[in-house]
């Protein structure tokens, strides 16, 4: 990895992708990481698209502006494919992760990208099938710990456990690991 | 070496409250700072304080009861932001004045009108004049660190004032940064007992609180005010040694990035300081000698040590994240100004307004400041002596250059 990665996390209020990038930063400096989380400041509604962003640094960070070129861009929900443009502010090297049921071809063609990586998880399903509910969050977790190569995916598990049993029951707990670990397995690239 | 955590800023500085234990916090929750008291009402509720919290119905009401508190005798703190501190406006002034060392953790935000819940410094440069001491933060770290010192500074026995600390609303408030905290014990030991002077609860030594005071003697309580705010520099000093030997951490009045042999300068506050370190480092690497001085403590202002800091260096950029309208310059500007009249190697000076509202200042518009002062150190020309930056409109620069 380089001394600093950006993201930029696109997603819909009530979809957990604030949490996400909090989880995603906790596992990072677990793993001895500098990290910084923090959402597109503004009124949240549920439904609404929200971006979310993360620091991830191998140096103190002292940057406080807002991020503008991520290196990584995460799309937690499907509907933005196509009615956001996500891909602002990225150049050829950018990384693409997208929640949907389509292959990364299939994206590719849809938002007309040309260089870049693109990768795709179907966590909507992977949630349903495991949570019970559409809530991508925790599967989006799994997967980007694969893509970005930043984070140790048992790291991550800790810490789903961890920030999980502090609110929910054992079972939803061991659901959403469940979600974490398919995604890992699930993502898929070009 | 303490224990390293991802928090936001405004959970740090409820760690810090939890840390403290104080003896009572009133507060009337507002954004950006809800969640220092949300979070601080949970570690109340699950019994981790032994704090007396009070939900007051107003901030005018919960700096009341701050105050009320105090004169019981108790350790108190509370935290607001924006219209909340500009509702407590009165009460500030009553806090300094009966000299009881509340404190008060300030998220920065914008004043209404238009409305506005993004960080910028209206609100605590606006109670600049209200007599408590005022500390500012860069980030998490910074703002936690500040809260457990302002505990020792305000309760000095020749200080007894109260102390705002500061720090920006969502860029840092709602940021999750990397952070170390100390051990609580660690933090109790250095905090030590609260010693009340005079509390009303000691019924067997009466006491009046909020008498009237005329010709006779009003102006005496005031100077002992000022003076009172004048032993605080000394304490401050001695506060942020013993901190920096139990944390390694913390600068004093001010901080100063690549000072040493800067030629111009930039003075910020707070989290857009950060920024512009990452703009030096960049900077330097390139061989320009660019430098930060980053005010720490504001009241009291360090005229003196900031005025010899400032003594080498060809032209300064004073950042104001907050404008005194129809003055020449924001208040941190006319603070330097002041500090700097008379002084034999004066740098040239411009001020500039920026961030009002939350606007980000981004790495681009830092490095063209420091392109202008590199302009104003050749040229010994300034363009415009006070102007808003990153705004819509013509060029709308005030006061002679």
């Amino acid at each position: 990895m380089s001394e600093l990665t950006e993201i930029r996390w696109h997603g819909r209020g009530g979809q957990g992708t604030v949490t996400a990038a909090k989880l995603f930063a906790q596992s990072a400096m677990a793993g001895g990481k500098f990290v910084q989380a923090f959402p597109e400041f503004g009124p949240e509604r549920t439904g609404a698209p929200v971006r979310a962003y993360n620091r991830i640094s191998e140096k103190k960070l002292t940057i406080h502006c807002g991020v503008t070129n991520p290196h990584i861009v995460v799309v937690v929900d499907p509907t933005l494919v196509g009615t956001t443009d996500f891909t602002e502010g990225t150049d050829e090297k950018a990384v693409f992760l997208v929640n949907t049921k389509d292959d990364p071809k299939t994206v590719r063609e849809k938002i007309k990208l040309k260089g870049a990586k693109i990768y795709t998880v179907d966590a909507t399903k992977i949630s349903l099938e495991t949570i019970g509910k559409p809530i991508p969050n925790t599967a989006m977790l799994g997967a980007i710990a694969k893509v970005s190569g930043i984070v140790d995916i048992k790291r991550v598990l800790e810490d789903v456990k961890e920030d999980f049993e502090k609110k929910f029951p054992e079972k939803i707990t061991q659901k959403n690991l469940e979600a974490v670990k398919r995604a890992y397995e699930e993502v898929k690239g070009e | 070496m303490g224990k390293l955590v991802a928090l936001t800023g405004n959970i740090a500085l409820a760690t810090a409250m939890r840390q403290i234990n104080p003896d009572v916090c009133a507060a009337y929750p507002i954004t950006p700072s809800t969640q220092v008291i949300e979070q601080f009402s949970e570690y109340v509720a699950d019994g981790l304080v032994d704090t007396e919290l009070i939900a007051a119905e107003s901030e005018h009401s919960a700096m009341s009861a701050c105050i009320g508190a105090a004169a019981a005798g108790g350790r108190v703190m509370t935290a607001t932001s924006s219209q909340g501190l500009a509702y407590m406006w009165e009460m500030l002034y009553i806090a300094a004045g009966m000299r009881f060392p509340v404190i008060l953790a300030c998220v920065n935000r914008a004043l209404s009108a238009p409305i506005n819940i993004h960080g910028d410094h209206s609100d605590s440069m606006g109670a600049r004049d209200s007599g408590w001491i005022q500390i500012y933060a860069e980030n998490a770290q910074e703002a936690y660190d500040n809260l457990i010192q302002a505990v020792r500074i305000g309760e000095q026995m020749d200080v007894r004032l109260p102390v705002m600390c500061c720090m920006d609303g969502f860029t840092t408030s709602h940021a999750i940064d990397t952070l170390e905290l100390l051990d609580d014990k660690t933090v109790r030991d250095f905090i030590g007992e609260y010693k009340a002077t005079h509390p009303l609860l000691d019924v067997e030594h009466p006491v009046t609180y909020g008498a009237l005071d005329l010709q006779d003697y009003f102006m005496e309580h005031k100077r002992a005010q000022a003076e009172a705010m004048k032993n605080s520099r000394k304490v401050i000093v001695d506060i942020a040694k013993e901190y920096k030997k139990i944390s390694g951490r913390g600068s004093i009045y001010f901080e100063e990035y690549y000072m040493d042999d800067a030629e111009v300068v930039m003075v910020i506050m707070n989290s857009a300081a950060g920024t512009v370190k990452t703009v030096i480092d960049a900077m330097r690497a390139r061989g320009e000698k660019v430098g930060l001085l980053k005010p720490r403590i504001f009241r009291p202002f360090p005229y003196n040590e900031l005025a010899d800091a400032l003594s080498n260096v060809k032209a300064v950029a004073i950042m104001d994240r907050a404008d005194s309208v129809g003055a020449e310059g924001g208040p941190l500007f006319m603070e330097f100004k002041s500090a700097l009249y008379g002084r034999k190697n004066q740098p040239m000076m411009i001020n500039k307004i920026y961030g009002l509202g939350g606007r980000d200042l981004m790495l681009n518009d830092i490095e063209e400041i420091y392109k202008e002062l590199r302009e104003i150190k050749n040229t010994g020309k300034i363009k415009a002596l006070s102007e808003y930056i990153t705004v819509r409109g013509e060029e709308a620069a005030y006061g002679k250059a």
